[in-house]
């Protein structure tokens, strides 16, 4: 096992008969991922691309001995669907769908973590090792087998930076997209002890943006226990002060949030931190240069 | 996000239990006259404007009558009023109480814990970012067991409250709890939660209603009436629209590509106005929907940065250009196109061709959209 996903991971799509579903279930296999089974509650006995659909969750695990689920089940039908892959036994799933209401996620990710599940997302772009598997929606040609690890909250702005750092020769180890909602199954606190033990994974790139304190947080972490090097962008320095909850938010997080207290808490933490997206991929060329100097 | 004015979340409170002042909403000042007069608000009362933002005391949008003539002339005096932008439509009349002790409670998301905290502080009615932190009790909770009667019994603590106010603070976070989970909200707030005798009473109200759980509360999508036509078509598209003060219009796909556009657009010195994130989606006709949304909205210059990852590119330049040929020439604006991923050497021959500032780099197009900008000035 790398991060999280490796050549032993057999993937059920849920919700696979739909357009996205169908689409990406395409697209995993392009990039070599076992997509064993798909899920559709009244199109069971049917296949796509002959990948055999299921009425349920359990059944496509006892017939293919899936262990990870990508789900592109419409919101409010979502935490529904991630609680039958729980119960079913599944071990890691991404929630592609966005506009999952947070009331809805703080019940998913709680109850899955209670049975030992992780969730990626939701609205998020998914997991990647490649030349391993996928599990999400991240655009196969961007990816190139390599030692850089990034873990990102965006995602065609993942898609532009991964890009970028295959254009100058490098490749990636594991590429997760936690996605941007404001409850979310896994975070950069979650990931970067899986990245640290990756002996793939020699550096990091971490992508942010304004909002909620999670970089902080990461940059925290970093600073005490993370081993390696990082190199971090954080979007939204330009944009107007955002929404925020209300006066209740603003005393929960107090003055961090914004652009400013994250790309200090990351430079603090010793990162390397662009200004610009397109500033990244030589960043991490320097620091990969100065990895292989030691 | 839906912001409900006070009245309206009051009118959630009482579904869900939470007490309130005796009170009416009036919508001219011989309707608060007769409120008054009838007795359906006692005197004397207070006469609050309905505004959704802060400081509306300061602001002389809260007034008080002792008698029906005085409501009528306070709703007069507050009605068609604009405050910080909004224009007072409604007055919320409520009987005067004699107030022991102001308190402050909400339920909001703690992102970090990912969990809903419940927030309580002794000190109420002043703005609850002036208190100090030793001052406000934040108690997490577990959305599976819910607000348990031990969590209730901490917070009455927490207020000091004993006795009467502490069993009537009891049953009003049940009703606060079940109205944050039941009405999806993302904050239910009372600040100043007011303290009259045995009991307690919620004199002012803070809700916002999360935009993603319309599908379970159709009512509150027709609340919002603040958006400008553009922003409705927008929304109906699922197309995030977003005014900003300045001239280059931005088409991006993504929250984050969106954002770091704008960061770099500005670096540059340009300055971007209306800008339009389609999402995580290079669906070519979203492309061609947001770039006739924008021509609507008669930028100066375009600035077009889309990542196709599914989508190839060639495909959404030829939507692009198909949409171009929709607007009216009088109406035509320069426009500069990054467009990455998939196909993406054919994708910008074919903008090429059809008159597109094409640039595969960021830096570079974002340049040449700003220079287009300031010429177009």
């Amino acid at each position: 096992m790398t991060v999280l996903v490796d050549h032993e991971t057999r993937v059920v799509v849920q919700g696979i008969t739909g357009h996205q579903g169908m689409v990406h279930s395409r697209q995993m296999r392009e990039f070599g991922t076992q997509v064993v089974a798909g899920v559709t509650p009244g199109k069971g006995g049917t296949d796509v691309d002959g990948v055999p659909v299921f009425d349920s969750v359990r059944e496509a695990v006892a017939r293919s001995q899936a262990n990870a689920s990508c789900i592109f089940v419409p919101a409010p039908f979502a935490k529904d669907a991630l609680i039958e892959a729980v119960d079913a036994g599944i071990r890691l799933a991404t929630v592609v769908t966005e506009h999952i209401p947070f009331h809805d996620m703080l019940v998913m990710y709680h109850y899955a973590r209670a049975k030992g599940t992780r969730i990626i997302g939701p609205n998020c772009p998914g997991i990647a090792a490649p030349g391993k598997a996928k599990v999400g929606i991240i655009p196969n040609m961007v990816f190139r087998p390599g030692r850089v690890g990034v873990i990102s909250r965006s995602g065609t702005l993942t898609y532009e930076i991964v890009n970028g750092i295959k254009e100058r020769g490098l490749g990636q180890s594991t590429c997760i997209g936690l996605g941007g909602d404001p409850v979310v199954g896994t975070t950069f606190l979650d990931a970067l002890p899986l990245f640290d033990q990756d002996p793939e994974t020699d550096l990091i790139v971490m992508v942010g943006e304004i909002g909620g304190t999670a970089e902080e947080d990461a940059a925290e972490y970093i600073e005490r226990h993370f081993s390696k090097p990082v190199v971090a962008y954080i979007a939204g320095r330009s944009a107007p002060p955002g929404k925020r909850m209300g006066h209740a938010g603003a005393i929960i997080t107090r003055g961090r949030g914004t652009a400013e207290t994250k790309v200090a808490a990351l430079e603090k933490a010793g990162a390397r931190v662009a200004r610009f997206p397109y500033e990244i991929p030589g960043l991490v060329q320097e620091a990969a240069a100065r990895l292989v100097r030691r | 996000m839906v912001k409900l004015a006070e009245w309206r979340g009051k009118d959630v409170f009482r579904k869900y239990g939470v007490p309130l002042p005796r009170g009416a909403v009036a919508r001219s000042a011989e309707e608060a006259e007769s409120l008054t007069r009838s007795g359906a608000v006692p005197l004397p009362c207070v006469v609050k404007a309905q505004v959704l933002s802060g400081g509306r005391g300061k602001g002389g949008l809260v007034r008080f009558a002792n008698s029906p003539e005085e409501a009528r002339s306070a709703a007069a005096s507050i009605l068609g009023l604009t405050f910080k932008d909004e224009k007072v439509k409604e007055v919320l009349l409520e009987e005067k109480l004699p107030i022991n002790r102001e308190l402050y409670v909400s339920l909001t998301l703690d992102r970090a814990l990912r969990l809903p905290i419940l927030i309580t502080s002794p000190h109420g009615g002043v703005e609850i970012e002036s208190v100090p932190d030793s001052e406000i009790d934040r108690q997490p909770v577990d959305p599976f067991p819910g607000l348990t009667a031990y969590e209730r019994r901490r917070a009455a603590k927490s207020l000091g409250l004993e006795g009467g106010p502490a069993k009537s603070l009891d049953g009003l976070l049940v009703g606060l709890w079940n109205a944050f989970q039941r009405e999806d909200a993302e904050l239910v707030e009372i600040n100043p939660l007011a303290v009259v005798g045995d009991r307690l009473v919620a004199l002012d109200a803070k809700v916002t209603i999360e935009d993603d759980a319309s599908f379970r509360h159709p009512d509150y999508a027709e609340i919002r009436d603040d958006r400008t036509p553009l922003e409705e078509i927008a929304r109906e598209k699922e197309i995030a629209f977003v005014q900003l003060d300045g001239n280059i219009g931005v088409i991006a796909n993504g929250a984050g590509l969106t954002m770091a556009t704008l960061d770099v657009l500005k670096e540059l010195g340009g300055s971007p106005g209306v800008f339009l994130d389609l999402g995580g989606t290079d669906d070519p006709k979203k492309v061609a929907e947001a770039f006739l949304l924008m021509a609507q909205a008669k930028p100066a210059a375009v600035f077009l940065n889309i990542f196709g990852g599914v989508t190839k590119c060639d495909t959404v330049a030829r939507g692009l250009v198909e949409a171009m040929s929709q607007v009216a020439p009088a109406d035509r604006f320069p426009l500069v196109a990054r467009i990455r991923g998939n196909n993406e050497v054919e994708g910008t021959t074919i903008l090429r061709a059809a008159g597109v500032t094409a640039v595969p780099d960021l830096k570079e197009s974002a340049q040449a959209a700003v220079e287009a900008a300031r010429r177009a000035r």
